[in-house]
């Protein structure tokens, strides 16, 4: 039943927000123009003005949360251990952040990344090894999917075809419907009994698969709905590059003789590539840190198809190591780091953004 | 120059901008016809991916339609025997659905405001100053891309109960916004810096100050990219779900959708029907609206890559 009041009751809350938030920032504001335009007379106090509220919410939201982790990721913090860390083995007694529950030294170095990096079965069935080989399985097999059905579509979606705009509105769905709910349907579309999934596979005559139960099957799964997902964005991002490439090069093409395969590698592959280079990277940071995929089709259960943010969020929410997930997720952000230093290197990705 | 001849100016690049947006979103396909057999053969490929990826959706209307008894009969027909509209009429009077998107709605578009604003101004600071620690903030922000949402969950989460946010939307508002800025700032900097300085530089000429030349010229010229940046907070907010459960999934009452939702599966035996009707009701919207605005999705996207 539509309750009006419950509504009325968000709208004021949200208000209530945004109120606080926007005397917040005047306060800090008129505070900041006093000391650097009335006072230091700054030649810089527009830019700084301007940049102060970004500055204070990225503080509050990224850089303290990653400090207070990477502090704790030396910790023993857990469940059993549910007690806020002193900095480095320090107690903060006394201090705003006061303890959760009783002081004790749960500061135990370096123990945690040893325990990652020595490969032992950290989670409950599997370590962290296997779950990064997964994950690059997940990254390569997903991204190669999304990219070359995505610039075959579009191809095809570029030549005078009648039912274009038809074949591009529906083939977009996958990308338009909220992703909660397209995993909701695969996650039951997977159903042994009762999913589509077996029963079309019935049809041909294959028997029916496990997909929920199975590590491997549920593995596939995950990269199947992840690739229906997927292929849209790239779809629709290769259009947009094939359509500002002009058809002065193809005409010339073929006054040269070159056939449509030659014209598609010599044109249009590398004039795509300025548009898919920044793409790719961006599908890797999805894929990549992906947990809403392998959550809902896995529901959390098999922990041997999990990826390495998943297994991120059972060390920390499931078996309550928050010590050791903290740990565990600044290695996943060394390696999406360090990939993406050597792609930005070799492919000059952000060439232009620093100007 | 007179601020008439600005204004002048600002027409003509505002005329000239639109234009190439809608020619190039419109633009005809660019090869030429191709032989029958070819084309049958492309219609072919075309239909079968059509139907593998329309295939799920259809299925979510069947299950919305059946009628209670028939839930779990594994079959594949489109349209079921004695099909009823009875599940959209319960989730729409009979839950909490339309209080959930409200609330959701509600909550994306504080957030997607502060987000614009918060934005919006920094990326001005981005494009158009040069500062100390520049390109090292630049780089912080794009590192914070790859920053996986489960790692900030903890944390976030004993920030919002120490400061007493859990359970409000104070705290949610602020979390979203935040993790929408750096990427917004991203696009915005990258279209500002598409738009030549002259144009403030002329307006601060006649007298404006910096900040009302950016406010009177350039805002006014972002426009496009604003709304793209807008829509983008609006559709990530929209369905997000980790953040909700953490931070006011105990609270009934505070519910966004996709929350909501799972509640009709939280019981002894999901709802498929009510779940699917749900899930249809909550989707139409948001996919009209997709499916108009994709195309200037992605050319926000591209603008801060391509460019260099």
């Amino acid at each position: 039943m539509f309750d009006l009041e419950q509504a009325w009751a968000a709208l004021t809350n949200v208000g209530q927000a945004l109120v606080v938030l926007v005397l917040a920032v005047a306060v800090m504001e008129v505070i900041l123009y006093l000391i650097l335009v009335r006072w230091r007379k700054s030649p810089k106090a527009l830019p700084i003005l301007l940049l102060a509220p970004a500055i204070v919410g990225v503080l509050i939201l990224y850089v303290y949360p990653l400090v207070w982790e990477l502090n704790v990721s030396f910790t023993k913090m857990g469940l059993r251990n549910f007690i806020q860390p002193g900095l480095l083995g320090l107690t903060w007694e006394g201090t705003p952040l006061a303890p959760l529950g009783a002081e004790k030294d749960i500061f135990i170095g370096f123990q945690n990344y040893i325990d990652i990096l020595s490969g032992k079965p950290v989670l409950k069935q599997t370590g962290f090894y296997q779950l990064f080989l997964q994950t690059i399985i997940w990254t390569v097999v997903c991204i190669f999917f999304h990219l070359t059905l995505g610039v075959l579509l579009a191809v095809m979606l570029n030549r005078r075809l009648r039912g274009r705009t038809m074949y591009r509105t529906l083939l977009i769905l996958p990308w338009a419907i909220p992703a909660f709910i397209s995993l909701q349907i695969w996650r039951t579309e997977f159903n042994f009994q009762y999913g589509a999934v077996n029963q079309v596979l019935g049809v041909f005559g294959i028997a029916p698969v496990q997909w929920l139960s199975d590590p491997i099957m549920n593995f596939t799964a995950m990269i199947m709905t992840n690739v229906w997902l997927g292929v849209p964005f790239m779809m629709v991002i290769t259009l947009g590059g094939l359509q500002s490439i002009s058809q002065e090069y193809y005409e010339a093409a073929e006054i040269d003789g070159a056939s449509s395969v030659q014209s598609f590698r010599s044109i249009t592959v590398p004039l795509l590539r300025p548009v898919l280079v920044p793409a790719v990277l961006l599908g890797v940071f999805l894929t990549f840190n992906n947990i809403l995929v392998p959550f809902f089709i896995n529901q959390n259960e098999l922990e041997t198809s999990d990826i390495l943010v998943t297994g991120l969020y059972r060390a920390a929410f499931q078996y309550s190591r928050y010590g050791f997930a903290a740990a565990f997720a600044f290695v996943v952000f060394a390696i999406l780091l360090v990939f993406t230093i050597f792609y930005v290197r070799r492919t000059s990705a952000l060439k232009g953004a620093y100007e | 120059m007179s601020s008439m001849q600005v204004q002048e100016m600002l027409d003509v690049r505002r005329e000239r901008k639109e234009m190439g947006m809608r020619e190039r979103l419109t633009s005809p396909p660019r090869r030429g016809e191709d032989s029958p057999l070819k084309r049958a053969l492309i219609h072919l490929m075309l239909i079968i991916t059509t139907i593998i990826i329309v295939f799920p959706v259809v299925r979510v209307f069947s299950t919305a339609i059946r009628p209670g008894d028939n839930l779990l009969n594994p079959t594949l027909e489109i349209i079921p025997e004695g099909a009823t509209l009875d599940a959209f009429y319960h989730v729409l009077f009979e839950t909490n659905l339309l209080n959930w998107i409200v609330n959701s709605l509600v909550v994306t578009m504080g957030t997607a405001t502060v987000g614009l604003i918060v934005a919006a101004t920094s990326a001005y600071a981005f494009s158009r100053h040069k500062f100390r620690g520049r390109s090292l903030s630049l780089t912080f922000l794009f590192a914070t891309q790859l920053v996986p949402a489960v790692m900030l969950l903890v944390p976030v989460y004993l920030i919002a109960v120490q400061l007493g946010l859990v359970a409000t939307y104070q705290g949610l508002v602020i979390a979203y916004s935040v993790t929408a800025v750096p990427f917004s700032i991203w696009i915005l900097k990258g279209y500002y810096d598409t738009v030549p300085i002259d144009l403030e530089e002329a307006a601060m000429i006649d007298g404006c100050t910096e900040f009302q030349a950016f406010r009177k010229v350039l805002l006014p010229l972002s426009l496009p990219a604003l709304a793209i940046v807008f829509l983008f907070n609006f559709l990530a907010a929209w369905s997000e779900y980790f953040f909700a459960r953490q931070l006011i999934g105990a609270s009934e009452e505070l519910l966004t959708w996709p929350l909501g939702i799972q509640r009709f599966q939280q019981q002894f035996q999901t709802q498929w029907a009510d779940l699917s009707a749900a899930s249809i009701i909550v989707s139409v919207p948001i996919v009209i609206l997709f499916v108009y605005i994709s195309k200037y999705l992605v050319s926000g996207l591209t603008l801060g890559g391509v460019k260099g």
